[in-house]
């Protein structure tokens, strides 16, 4: 058989045999059952005593929430100042500049949101210091806080009746010392042993075999990109992201860090099931996700091995299939495997170009975005997914006549209102976003921003209408890939995306979290033969309808103008 | 309200010593019994620094192998793709003239044989390998202008090849830097 697609069934099949006992071992730790990581509890406890936070103290939703905007917001005031001033603080070996207002107010809330939608290039956009007080600092402090609010979701519905959802804190404390930090210093050493730079030094310079002067951006960037895949944050520690050979030398490091940026959101959906104690619902919904995967991947690896046609005319070889914007290393099936994975789960990440994949791959791309939930981002792909569930158990209420329940508790219009804004706000978010950029670029394009409209697109027709529809479906879902040939590093680009990827995040994190917080209050009705079954295989299938239903009216007009259209185009 | 204000600027000072000076510290510290001390592994001729064994660099010599075409010129210091989209008239333009100079400059070899790597940018513009098909069409050139047997640069190629990893995964490649580094201490 082929070995690049053994490299990836072998990458996936090592992505389960780690995330289900992980998932497991979550489930105790939430749940405050003895494992064998207990004997970090003083550095815990330390935690909390230094902090002023006594973990004992119950909270309901209300509070949980508050406190987690709190301290996000928090990171927002910080990171904005240092990245502003960058250029006047310390451990700057490269000299770069400060960033401009606007770029700092995109930057810090990519990243505070888990999204890193990055406007700059690592390389000369920000010094040593920022990348690992703000940057890395918000990697492992935002992708905690979406494993925290899932808790606060498991938390509702693992007693009967329940107001006390635990303590905010004791969950973000724990998603870190449990979870993120240990297996980041096993993954950043992983790298740095195969030729990730780790050490503080600043960029070297060498006179390379044919007489040319060559610069070398080099720093500690091992330990960045460790968190940002089991994070699943995305934001690169170099420009070229994960294809950068510092950034991913080999192709043992590329299936170590595919398999650290599934991980956790598999994870959390098995500690889901083991944490309320009903396992059988956690295996469905594990389902309907791997199988959302492989409707996604399968046919992205077709197009991508299959090579571009329009290069296949010019009478080349098309036995590497498409190499453009790829590293040979990975080869095109590794690189369409980690574009479906880096998509579905809110990575972002990149080791090829997605500007440059096949048409169809890129539609996959962008399905894989706006769906949001096969696995998902860190904590926050399970509550985008609990979002499905409830219009699923609705709309079943309503075809066989029922008032809608989920697990013993009665869904109600207040609880359906909200998940259907939450289910609205992505495609407005999305549509109106793209519809004001296009508008910009086609009736102001003279307008005079660092990057003139009329000058944003990389490339011409349809696809450049898709590099628009990427950037916003990517800063909506706090994915943070881009079709990077778009000229984003302006005012327009910088708020806009800033203001969407704001209440992408956000928003779907206070739904769901409303929603269990006010089902977990509710009196637990016990099952009956009229019970409707949410972890059967009927149900499964209904909810991947409701998926596929729910995402096609909302975005198939807007997939037609972009990469559906450039394919056709490319068949003629 | 104000307790957690309070609380949320606490646990950021606590955190920030963890994760952004403990953390980093300490791996930069193993690091440094990494083959490159954690620095990037460099790779040397005559006591000279020539390259880092992992990042591609730019050969436009006909004695050298030619490595993959770059967006950014292989600089080190601004790696990045070219982004263009599949279907682009101008891009498709440029592979075409990417593909008439490598006809030139390798004569003998049949356009059928150019493997698509050699006429596409990378993701990086730093890739540092070639695919062995990519390596096998400037075999010819490379012999011609260094006076030697072909045999001989083959011989060459097969000794600076990675195999999928472990034999079972992944595509193999052709390290170019390493190659070119042995063909000029023959």
């Amino acid at each position: 058989m082929n070995t690049e697609l053994t490299g990836i069934i072998a990458t996936f099949l090592l992505t389960l045999v780690i995330a289900i006992p992980l998932g497991k071992y979550l489930a105790k730790v939430f749940a405050g059952e003895k494992v064998w990581t207990d004997f970090l509890k003083p550095l815990e406890t330390g935690i909390y005593k230094l902090s002023g936070i006594n973990i004992k103290e119950q909270m309901n939703w209300k509070q949980q929430l508050k406190a987690l905007l709190t301290i996000n917001v928090l990171w927002l005031f910080y990171g904005f100042f240092v990245l502003i001033y960058q250029d006047k603080l310390p451990f700057n070996p490269d000299g770069n500049p400060g960033m401009t207002p606007d770029l700092a107010f995109n930057t810090i809330i990519s990243f505070v949101a888990n999204c890193n939608l990055q406007h700059y290039s690592g390389e000369s956009g920000v010094s040593y210091l920022t990348q690992q007080y703000v940057l890395m600092f918000l990697q492992f402090v935002s992708a905690a806080t979406g494993i925290a609010a899932a808790v606060v979701l498991f938390k509702a519905f693992r007693d009967k009746t329940t107001t006390e959802l635990g303590n905010f804190w004791e969950f973000f404390v724990k998603s870190i010392t449990r979870l993120l930090l240990p297996l980041s210093i096993v993954v950043a050493l992983i790298l740095t042993f195969n030729g990730t730079p780790a050490s503080y030094e600043g960029k070297d310079q060498f006179i390379s075999l044919q007489g040319d002067t060559v610069n070398v951006s080099r720093g500690p960037a091992a330990q960045l990109i460790a968190i940002k895949h089991l994070g699943t944050n995305g934001g690169g520690y170099f420009g070229a992201n994960s294809a950068h050979p510092f950034e991913n030398p080999s192709y043992f490091t590329n299936m170590v860090e595919l398999i650290a940026q599934v991980i956790i959101p598999i994870a959390m959906v098995i500690a889901f099931g083991f944490f309320i104690r009903r396992k059988k619902l956690a295996w469905t919904i594990f389902g309907v996700m791997t199988i959302g995967l492989f409707m996604l991947l399968i046919p992205m690896l077709s197009s991508e091995l299959g090579g571009n046609p329009a290069l296949a005319k010019m009478g080349i070889s098309q036995s590497t299939g498409a190499m453009e914007g790829k590293e040979v290393r990975f080869g095109p099936a590794a690189s369409a495997y980690w574009a479906t994975v880096t998509t579905i789960i809110s990575t972002g990440s990149v080791n090829s170009m997605h500007d440059s994949t096949m048409p169809m791959s890129g539609t996959w791309q962008l399905l894989g975005m706006m769906i949001n939930s096969f696995y998902g981002g860190c904590g926050v792909g399970l509550l985008n997914y609990f979002i499905y569930l409830i219009v699923a158990v609705f709309i079943s209420g309503l075809m066989v006549g029922r008032t809608p329940e989920f697990l013993g508790h009665k869904v109600e219009a207040r609880e359906i209102k909200i998940a259907a804004i939450i289910t609205l706000l992505s495609p407005f978010l999305i549509l109106a976003g793209t519809a004001i950029a296009s508008y910009i670029f086609t009736s102001h394009g003279d307008a005079a921003w660092a990057v003139q409209p009329k000058n944003w697109l990389n490339n011409p027709g349809f696809h450049g209408f898709s590099e628009m529809l990427y950037e916003m479906t990517s800063s909506n879902a706090n994915n943070g890939s881009g079709f990077e040939g778009l000229g984003d590093n302006n005012i327009f680009w910088n708020l806009s995306t800033g203001i969407v990827i704001f209440l992408g995040r956000f928003l779907p994190i206070i739904g769901p979290v409303a929603i269990a917080g006010l089902l977990g209050a509710k009196k637990f009705i016990p099952e009956s033969a009229g019970t409707l079954k949410t972890d059967t295989k009927t149900f499964a299938l209904m909810t991947f309808a409701v998926i596929i239903v729910l995402n096609a009216l909302s975005y198939f007009p807007a997939l037609a103008l972009g990469p559906l259209a450039e394919y056709f185009t490319m068949l003629k | 309200m104000k307790k957690y204000i309070i609380q949320s600027i606490r646990l950021t000072l606590v955190l920030l010593v963890l994760l952004c000076v403990i953390y980093p510290i300490s791996v930069a510290f193993i690091g440094k019994m990494s083959k490159g001390n954690g620095g990037g592994e460099k790779i040397t001729k005559n006591g000279k620094t020539v390259g880092y064994a992992l990042l591609g660099q730019s050969f436009t010599k006909p004695e050298y192998f030619w490595g993959r075409p770059s967006a950014v010129a292989y600089n080190a210091a601004g790696s990045a793709g070219s982004n263009k989209g599949p279907s682009n008239p101008d891009y498709l333009k440029e592979v075409q003239s990417r593909i008439d100079t490598l006809l030139k400059y390798n004569p003998g070899i049949k356009k059928s044989d150019i493997p698509a790597d050699m006429v596409t940018a990378s993701g990086s513009g730093l890739d540092p390998n070639i695919s062995e098909a990519g390596a096998a069409i400037q075999v010819a050139r490379v012999a011609k202008a260094r006076k030697i047997d072909e045999k001989k640069v083959k011989e060459l190629v097969a000794m600076n090849t990675l195999k999928p990893f472990m034999g079972m995964f992944g595509p193999s490649s052709v390290n170019v830097l390493k190659l070119n580094l042995a063909l000029d201490e023959l």
